[in-house]
């Protein structure tokens, strides 16, 4: 058994994996595979305001190694979430990382501030700010794909949460310089950078010759979208080991389905890891990629601490 | 207590029905929790396959034990690349299995009447769900409809599992040319059905519905829809169903369905391949909103 213990600046988990907003629901499904309890934390469906229905159907598009999907945050609102997903997940004894968003920077302060306020609060280890969802006072534009609008939100959201509690901004991969949005997170005090999100795309239907998802465009997912994320945490980290954006936590997601997935991501910087699309084709794949990671490490006498960001140290100079 | 399992299946037998093929998987665990009208979930193309969805079906049959251990049956039209890879797999392949997945069809309380309706390959969870019925004193008719006589499935089991037994194809091929909704009417009527349960294409499952309801019967129909897990996380696989409160709400059918309540779902959203959000939905877009 290597140990796997990680260290999120004071938030300290036994093991770094999570599953990934959106992927796992709110727990209870998963929980009939494996005990959630074993996962690092949890992390639940990004919850906003209100209710939502999401999207009408096709919502889903297979890819090769991949899926695109656009579900559009169907969820129960903030309310029922707290009072029957969160109080679930705190009585199994799950940390939680509830992942938040709203349609305006307000909409994500007053979430915040809802879930701060109830008593199953105390099973949250963190939050984690969805800004890759469109800004509705800005022309629909996408939280993250600009500084400014990233900041604000990390800024409100800090104000409705007690001192200390740790924040991690969800970053999209669609932008010009994911560094530039890292920093203006940090600069707002978020504790650390989830990255990546989904990478925007459309799949024809072939027979009909028309987008297969009603919504037109979906994120895209899966396996096929690692090395994006791996490229991502890279520069991120790259930039934090240079000295040009603050040191902070990375939890990496995209395209994890085995141990030595999460191994490269954590080698390129990542703290943690959150196993997302995988979970569709394996149930079981978030405790199955914890048991695959503690091996790799194993095999190569390497602690979870050793191995974060060493692919930085070993890069060969030219 | 544990109500799903996952395992490593072992194909037994892969036979070719007509359009069709019938996979025979040993699934230890399955059959002691399934009920008739639930689901198993297959991942396709092994550990590392790029189709990394999963491909649901109705669970045809389930044994508990025998010589290979506890089985499982389905019944799979090969339309696509994960269907293709399923339908051509040997005896002593292995296929993951999730299963028992989704709510069972509902039984009446009462030896009543029933019809069960099934479109192509639909049929597969009917006759399992016949012997039940049986067991429980209800009569039970089957309708079996398809384009053609390849596409039917189970022609000479429904004869088996059924008290009487009425066979449509749209071309004329076999039985009464036509829909089932074309003979539903006469059959409700002959045999006074109070329950009237479908499998099949969503089209045909509204016609179901309609002609249930016009005669008097409930329907019960277990829905088709894409579905990229099964097990309730990915949120692909909703519809709009109106609830006990009245209002409706885009549920999953993977696990408040495959079955509900013919009466409860809203066609009205069903068009043209896509499935509209009805804008008195809980949570519906508004203007301004998402």
């Amino acid at each position: 058994m290597a140990d796997l213990t990680t260290r999120l600046g004071a938030l300290t988990l036994p093991n770094p994996v999570m599953t990934a907003s959106g992927c796992a629901a709110n727990g209870r499904e998963l929980h009939r595979f494996f005990d959630l309890t074993d996962l690092g934390a949890f992390v639940t469906k990004t919850v906003m305001a209100d209710p939502r229905s999401g999207r009408p159907t096709p919502r889903m598009a297979e890819t090769s190694s991949g899926m695109l999907n656009s579900i559009g945050l169907q969820g129960p609102g903030i309310a029922a979430f707290l009072d029957k997903d969160l109080t679930w997940l705190h009585s199994i004894g799950a940390r939680v990382v509830v992942s938040i968003a709203g349609n305006t920077a307000a909409e994500f302060a007053e979430v915040a501030r809802a879930l701060a306020s109830h008593p199953s609060f105390a099973c949250v280890v963190a939050v984690e700010i969805n800004i890759s969802c469109p800004n509705v006072a800005n022309r629909g534009l996408v939280f993250a794909c600009d500084p400014m609008s990233s900041s604000t939100v990390v800024g409100l959201v800090h104000q409705e949460l007690p001192p200390g509690t740790p924040t991690f901004a969800k970053l999209t991969p669609d932008v010009t310089d994911i560094v530039a949005i890292a920093d203006a997170a940090l600069q707002a005090g978020a504790t650390g950078l989830t990255m990546i999100n989904t990478l925007l795309g459309i799949v024809i239907d072939t027979d009909r010759l028309r987008p297969q998802l009603a919504g037109i465009t979906g994120g895209l997912s899966g396996p096929a979208i690692r090395p994006v994320a791996v490229r991502a945490i890279w520069q991120v980290a790259g930039a934090m080991r240079e000295g040009r954006i603050d040191t902070a936590p990375i939890i990496g997601v995209g395209g994890i389905r085995t141990g030595l997935d999460a191994l490269e991501l954590i080698a390129a910087g990542a703290s943690a890891v959150q196993v997302g699309t995988a979970t569709f084709n394996d149930p079981s794949a978030p405790r199955r990629v914890r048991d695959e990671l503690d091996a790799a490490l194993d095999a190569r006498a390497l602690t979870l601490a050793d191995a974060v960001g060493i692919a930085h140290r070993r890069k060969v100079q030219l | 207590m544990r109500d799903v399992v996952q395992v490593r299946g072992e194909v037994v037998a892969n036979r070719r029905v007509g359009a069709y093929h019938h996979l025979t998987v040993v699934a230890p665990g399955v059959a002691e929790l399934a009920r008739p009208g639930q689901f198993v979930a297959m991942a396709v193309g092994g550990p590392t396959s790029a189709n990394l969805l999963r491909r649901s079906f109705s669970l045809h049959r389930v044994s508990p034990s025998g010589a290979y251990g506890g089985t499982l049956d389905v019944v799979i039209a090969a339309k696509g690349e994960g269907t293709q890879w399923l339908t051509g797999l040997r005896p002593h392949d292995e296929v993951d299995v999730v299963a028992p997945l989704g709510r069972p069809f509902p039984l009446p309380t009462e030896p009543v009447a029933t019809v069960l309706v099934g479109g192509g390959y639909g049929s597969a969870p009917l006759f399992w769900l016949a012997e039940v019925l049986r067991e429980r004193g209800c009569r039970v008719e089957m309708v079996l409809g398809a384009a053609s006589e390849d596409r039917l499935f189970g022609v000479v089991e429904a004869r088996r599992s059924a008290d009487g037994v009425t066979i449509t194809t749209d071309d004329g091929s076999a039985g009464t040319k036509g829909w089932v909704s074309d003979v539903l009417p006469e059959v409700i009527t002959r045999t006074g059905a109070a329950v009237v349960y479908g499998c099949g294409p969503m089209g045909m499952l509204r016609s179901i519905t309609e002609v249930a309801s016009a005669h008097g019967a409930v329907a019960q129909v277990a829905v088709e829809e894409s579905m990229a897990c099964g097990v309730g996380v990915c949120m692909t696989c909703v519809m709009p169903v109106t609830g006990n409160d009245g209002l409706t709400r885009m549920v999953r059918s993977c696990v408040e369905g495959p079955v509900f309540r013919g009466d409860r779902l809203r066609w009205d959203a069903f068009d043209d391949g896509v499935c509209r959000v009805p804008a008195d939905t809980v949570g519906a877009p508004r203007p301004g909103g998402h």
